[in-house]
């Protein structure tokens, strides 16, 4: 199953490194991604895959919720069909 | 890869403009519970229901985390009770709603409908023993709703039951006015009930339907206002209609996979997903400001018929290609106390039942969640549910009457209920009685409309 996470906040050092480092220690493989930064507003998606995944998909979030805290930033994980079934027919 | 702006806009819409499924129902026929025995009977649909339901909200829940969509509610509708209760129609059938009861409550879900009777030509055996037993069974249970159809185009409308259901809706807010009167809340009286409705109080599960099924409910309101509020300048009419169906588009697709996922986990057929933009008093998710955001100052001003009539039909069309099968009530909600665009409007003045009424020959439901003063006389309530199911028989349309008569209260106070069910300002009823009419009892003759074949 594939997931996409994103990340929206106020742009500041290390944020895609502590996301991709939560993703990294949960097994959780990257496969694409996308990021920009609209005046200091950073915005980043990521479509990962977890069916590799060590931890569960509720522990995944949490820890990616704490990482958000950290970052000041809002952390969405949230299953790839919800996209493609509301924006593509 | 999908594109940034399409993820951020489904993020925008569930984090700042209220967008939700509303419901998960799961509709459990109970045509196998039927016996001689009520204890017995009672025991059967307990059983039935706690084994068919046993994984609902759980599903639900792990939907919710995995998706990311808030799925507000879920709830289980059954089989008409005054069908299930016909072979033990001399007994205490509220025994029926103590069981229904005591399996919400087990189970866990938020509501269960189908405490009803369907009598738009008579009543069947067990069905007069059921209505006359709705106030005490709204009263001393927490989770079932209620409701019964009084009238259809292919049957007419049954005055006897008409008449009898303005006493059982007084009784009902009377013998629960130290809580607000919410027993009333629970009741909902119908012309062309649906049979797969999700959304309660009038869910039930028809006697047509699978053994048990899925069916889903989405809302957003607050989505379709947001599209306008941002887009919606200096647009005509026409540009406002389809930006309404792009919205119920995507709302909608949400729906029907959240809907194709409970099924697939439960092993549960799906039924339908009803398109309903189904408002909540949080402001925002309002179908008032929706109407308000079109142009019109207030809802309830001249026009506001004729907003809603666009609305209604942009959001069946824009929802109809996004899901394989569409039904329930499916199109907009227009319940008083539950919406914060609508609750302003009767405080201000500018909505009142009348034109409520004009609204529910456009909308998808009817008079809903209208608090009336508490001095209203039975007969007025039994004549507002027949002028409600006129519009409804006429015109082919499922509506409905949810009036709340609020004991001791009068015209220009509030009645707060919280939660969902929201509040509302009491409002007044046309003066004149309809005593020596509603009396006469009988059946309205079904219309022309009727005669298809």
């Amino acid at each position: 199953m594939k997931a996409i996470i994103t990340v929206i906040g106020k742009d500041t050092v290390g944020i895609l490194a502590k996301v991709s480092e939560a993703c990294a220690q949960a097994g959780v493989n990257i496969v694409e991604v996308t990021q920009s930064v609209l005046q200091d507003m950073f915005a980043m998606i990521m479509l990962v895959e977890i069916d590799k995944a060590t931890i569960g998909f509720d522990q995944l979030k949490d820890n990616l919720n704490k990482v958000g805290e950290e970052t000041a930033t809002k952390i969405h994980v949230m299953h790839e069909d919800i996209f493609n079934s509301m924006h593509k027919i | 890869m999908l594109e940034t702006k399409d993820i951020l806009e489904t993020i925008n819409m569930i984090d700042n403009e209220n967008l939700d499924v509303r419901t998960i129902t799961m509709g459990i026929s109970l045509l196998d519970c039927l016996d001689e025995n009520i204890d017995k009977a009672c025991v059967k649909v307990y059983d039935k229901i706690c084994r068919s339901a046993k994984d609902l909200v759980k599903t639900g829940e792990d939907i919710e985390h995995e998706y990311g969509i808030p799925i507000i509610n879920k709830r289980i509708s059954v089989t008409p009770i005054g069908m299930v209760a016909a072979p033990c129609q001399s007994q205490k059938i509220i025994k029926f709603a103590y069981a229904l009861d005591k399996a919400a409550k087990e189970l866990g879900v938020n509501f269960i409908g189908g405490y009803s009777a369907l009598v738009q030509k008579g009543f069947a055996s067990g069905d007069y023993a059921l209505i006359e037993s709705i106030p005490q069974a709204l009263s001393e249970t927490e989770f079932v709703c209620s409701s019964v159809n009084i009238g259809s185009t292919k049957a007419g409308i049954n005055m006897d039951a008409v008449k009898m259901m303005g006493k059982i809706v007084k009784q009902t807010a009377e013998i629960t006015a130290d809580r607000n009167c919410i027993g009333a809340a629970k009741l909902v009286v119908f012309c062309n009930a649906p049979e797969d409705n999700p959304f309660m109080a009038g869910a039930f599960h028809g006697v047509g339907e699978a053994d048990t099924v899925i069916n889903v409910g989405v809302s957003g309101p607050g989505v379709v206002r947001a599209a306008l509020a941002k887009d919606g300048a200096g647009k005509d009419i026409t540009e406002i209609a389809d930006m309404v169906k792009k919205t119920a588009f995507k709302i909608t697709r949400m729906g029907q996979l959240v809907a194709k996922e409970a099924s697939k986990r439960l092993c549960v057929p799906f039924g339908i997903v009803d398109l309903s933009l189904a408002p909540t008093p949080a402001v925002g998710d309002s179908v008032a400001y929706i109407l308000e955001e079109m142009g019109l100052e207030k809802c309830g001003c001249h026009g506001t018929t004729a907003a809603l009539a666009l609305l209604n039909d942009a959001v069946k069309k824009g929802g109809v290609m996004a899901s394989s099968h569409v039904g329930g009530l499916s199109g907009a909600f227009i319940p008083v106390s539950e919406d914060a665009g609508m609750i302003a409007a009767a405080k201000s003045g500018h909505l009142d039942i009348t034109k409520l009424e004009s609204m529910t020959a456009v909308c998808s439901v009817g008079l809903d969640m209208i608090v009336v003063p508490g001095d209203i006389t039975p007969e007025t309530i039994s004549a507002i549910i027949a002028d409600e199911a006129a519009i409804g028989m006429v015109n082919t349309k499922t509506t409905a009457v949810r009036l709340i008569p609020a004991v001791g209260f009068k015209a220009g106070d509030v009645l707060e209920f919280g939660g969902l069910l929201g509040s509302g300002p009491v409002m007044p009823v046309r003066a004149g009685s309809p005593e020596v009419f509603i009396n006469r009892g009988g059946r309205i003759p079904a219309p022309l409309q009727a005669l298809k074949n």
